[in-house]
């Protein structure tokens, strides 16, 4: 069969190209551009090479030390509020009512964090934790706790992971949840049959059918909270001094605060590599572990229990044994 | 190991206030012997997993006891029950070996290792599993898949009973009969009770020795193949064993004679005390109702086809509005279109409100 060969197709193409060039190929050019150069105000800029790369790396210098500094800070975060948010998110999901109307009301719960703007949720901390007119802070000086979020180093972290346990907990619940869900009665059934204790049923049953969207679940969270600005800047603006300043912070303390166009251009790009690297990190294991059982699976030829084990296959007469 | 008795066991899901005729397991006193292997036989809807599920302790029942050999274990859980079952649809743990399956009811019960591996082993043998013990069970045919459960069901050498809900309905046809086989053969040597539950007669007839038949949420007949077959002790028992089923005939019963319109058939027994006002039927199976040429004191019956089933033939016919099968012996033809039909007196059962009647010598 001939290609139809149609050229007012390009008609249909051309306003996709323009559009993302002038949306995203363009401003990408402009940041590689502006990494280059260095600026001192007056739209004169000069030519730096790879300079900023070069200090970016570098720990011994200003860009380079706060970079790495923040990165760490950043990674720390990440680590910490996966290592809360996905077990209790299993541990609410599993105590969640299966059915009744307490579901509905255990969802609307469990979705109004999901629902709150990024930049409220920080003020609702902000205030909250506040030791003169905060609930939260307040409480905790009364009964002897010194808790200061703004002085205090530990205290403003404190703050800014529960915060993000508070905000984001109920996703992977929720995730969690729709995994649970999807497990038929009968395997409950053949468990309890079977003697099994509720963590053998856990182990056994539930975790396994919940591998799925647990992936799915620390995906999302390490990708958000690696990106996280609006909550910590809200609450802590970064601080006391630069204790909670994570790299979207110092990135836009840099390009906005400082107005150093070539420093920040180059940390953004050498952000931007990196969430895109651990996307991609993440997304091999994900489907390599598909494909890996794949593989497994066609290996080993599918057991054939029927013509390989002791249940020969038999003439066809056979069947009629035993008919009453 | 162990007798299990029912005592006035019954079930609603509505709760114990709810009128007993929206019961689904209605109010049931029997004993299953050690050892038996039973079919609980019905059709679908009418109670008969609702009757396993309480006996292994899925449902707690609203009203009546449970003996495990005297003993009372209705309170107790599923857990704490020597119950086996094995559901209708296959339930795998496939993070798991095969070996690990079949291991797991053993292991969650703390039995030692070297016990285990044991049990583990001789089932794999006699399940055929053994080459595959040491796999990961996932991607298994649905078979393979139907024996780990089985073979999850039979692993424990303790348990009082293993309980088979339609565990055949995923299996193709040609692998069903081996399965079964293979579970006979399996009851044979492992002396376990076992109860079957399915709505297939041929499954029922040819696993079990003594044959349950439900109706309606209640246990109508309990017996081997052949008194079903010979004695349906209700209508309904009749109807759904034997293919075809049992005619039932409205009739009017007087001492040895039933009588249908004007025509007598003579009975082997005597009825004289049939309840007042019930609804009395006979009932006949096909196999003792010959068609034959019209002649004087044959009831005549109108011929709506002759089905063909190779060693045999079956005439269906008509008598007034009740539609009948009866034997057609070969060479039978019929001129005009109707055939008298005959009966055999010892096999002719009166039901009063559909169940039977004994009548006296």
């Amino acid at each position: 069969m001939d290609k139809t060969v149609n050229q007012k197709a390009w008609f249909l193409v051309a306003p996709v190209f323009l559009v993302v060039a002038f949306s995203a190929v363009l401003p990408l050019m402009t940041v590689v551009n502006y990494s280059m150069q260095d600026t001192f105000g007056n739209n004169q800029f000069f030519w730096n090479g790879v300079g900023w790369f070069k200090e970016l790396l570098d720990p011994s210098t200003d860009l380079g030390g706060r970079f790495l500094a923040s990165l760490g800070r950043n990674l720390f975060f990440s680590l910490v509020i996966l290592a809360i948010e996905v077990p209790l998110g299993i541990v609410v999901a599993l105590s969640m009512p299966r059915q009744g109307w307490t579901v509905a009301a255990c969802l609307v719960i469990l979705a109004l964090p999901l629902l709150i703007p990024w930049n409220v949720v920080g003020t609702i901390w902000q205030i909250f934790g506040r030791p003169d007119i905060g609930l939260l802070g307040y409480v905790l000086n009364a009964i002897g706790i010194d808790y200061n979020y703004v002085s205090n180093d530990i205290d403003a972290w404190v703050t800014v992971i529960v915060m993000d346990v508070w905000h984001w907990t109920s996703l992977v619940a929720l995730l969690c949840y729709a995994g649970l869900k999807s497990i038929p009665e009968a395997y409950y059934q053949a468990a309890q049959i079977d003697g099994a204790s509720r963590w053998a049923v856990f182990n056994a049953i539930q975790l396994p059918k919940m591998n799925r969207v647990l992936l799915i679940a620390v995906l999302l969270r390490f990708m958000d909270s690696f990106m996280i600005y609006t909550e910590p800047f809200v609450v802590t603006g970064g601080g006391p001094g630069n204790s909670t300043t994570f790299v979207s912070i110092e990135l836009v303390k840099i390009a906005l605060g400082q107005f150093d166009l070539g420093k920040a251009a180059a940390l953004s790009l050498v952000y931007n590599l990196i969430i895109l690297i651990v996307c991609w990190i993440f997304y091999t294991v994900m489907t390599n572990a598909g494909a890996e059982r794949k593989v497994q699976a066609e290996s080993e030829p599918a057991v054939d229990f029927k013509a390989s084990a002791g249940l020969k296959p038999v003439p066809a007469l056979k069947p009629k044994e035993g008919v009453a | 190991m162990a007798r299990i008795d029912l005592v006035d066991l019954a079930h609603s899901y509505g709760g114990n206030d709810a009128p007993q005729d929206s019961f689904a397991l209605k109010p049931v006193t029997m004993t299953w012997r050690q050892g038996g292997a039973y079919a609980l036989l019905g059709p679908s809807g009418c109670g008969k997993t609702t009757l396993l599920n309480v006996i292994s302790g899925i449902i707690t029942p609203s009203r009546g006891r449970i003996l495990f050999d005297g003993d009372d274990i209705t309170p107790l859980s599923t857990q704490k029950r020597n119950i086996a079952q094995v559901f209708q649809f296959p339930v795998i743990y496939d993070t798991m070996t095969v070996g690990q399956n079949l291991a797991f009811p053993l292991k969650n019960r703390g039995v030692p290792r070297a016990e285990i591996d044991k049990r583990v082993a001789e089932i794999g043998r006699l399940l055929d599993l053994e080459p595959y013990l040491n796999r990961k069970a996932t991607r298994l045919t649905a078979d393979a898949k139907q024996k780990i459960s089985l073979g999850r069901g039979l692993v424990r050498s303790d348990v009082a009973a293993v309980l088979f809900d339609e565990p055949l309905t995923v299996i193709d046809p040609e692998l069903k009969w081996q399965l079964r086989s293979k579970l006979k053969a399996l009851h044979r040597e492992l002396d376990l009770t076992m109860i079957y539950v399915t709505h297939d007669q041929t499954e029922a007839l040819t696993f079990a020795d003594t044959v349950v038949v439900m109706h309606d949420g209640r246990v109508v007949q309990s017996g081997t193949p052949a008194e079903l077959f010979d004695k349906p002790a209700h209508t309904f028992v009749g109807y759904f064993i034997g293919s075809p089923g049992m005619n039932i005939l409205p009739a009017e019963v007087r001492g040895r004679e039933a009588r249908i319109g004007g025509h007598v058939i003579a009975l082997n027994r005597s009825y004289d005390s049939l309840p007042a006002g019930a609804k009395i039927e006979i009932g006949v199976r096909p196999e003792f109702v010959d068609a034959v040429t019209p002649a004087p004191g044959l009831l005549t019956a109108k011929i709506d086809r002759i089905d063909d089933l190779g060693r045999i033939r079956f005439a269906r016919v008509r008598v007034g509005d009740a539609k009948l099968a009866a034997r057609s012996p070969a060479g039978f033809t019929s001129s005009d279109g109707t055939a008298g039909l005959k009966f055999d007196p010892s096999h002719v059962h009166v039901y009063a409100d559909s169940l039977l009647v004994e009548g006296a010598a």
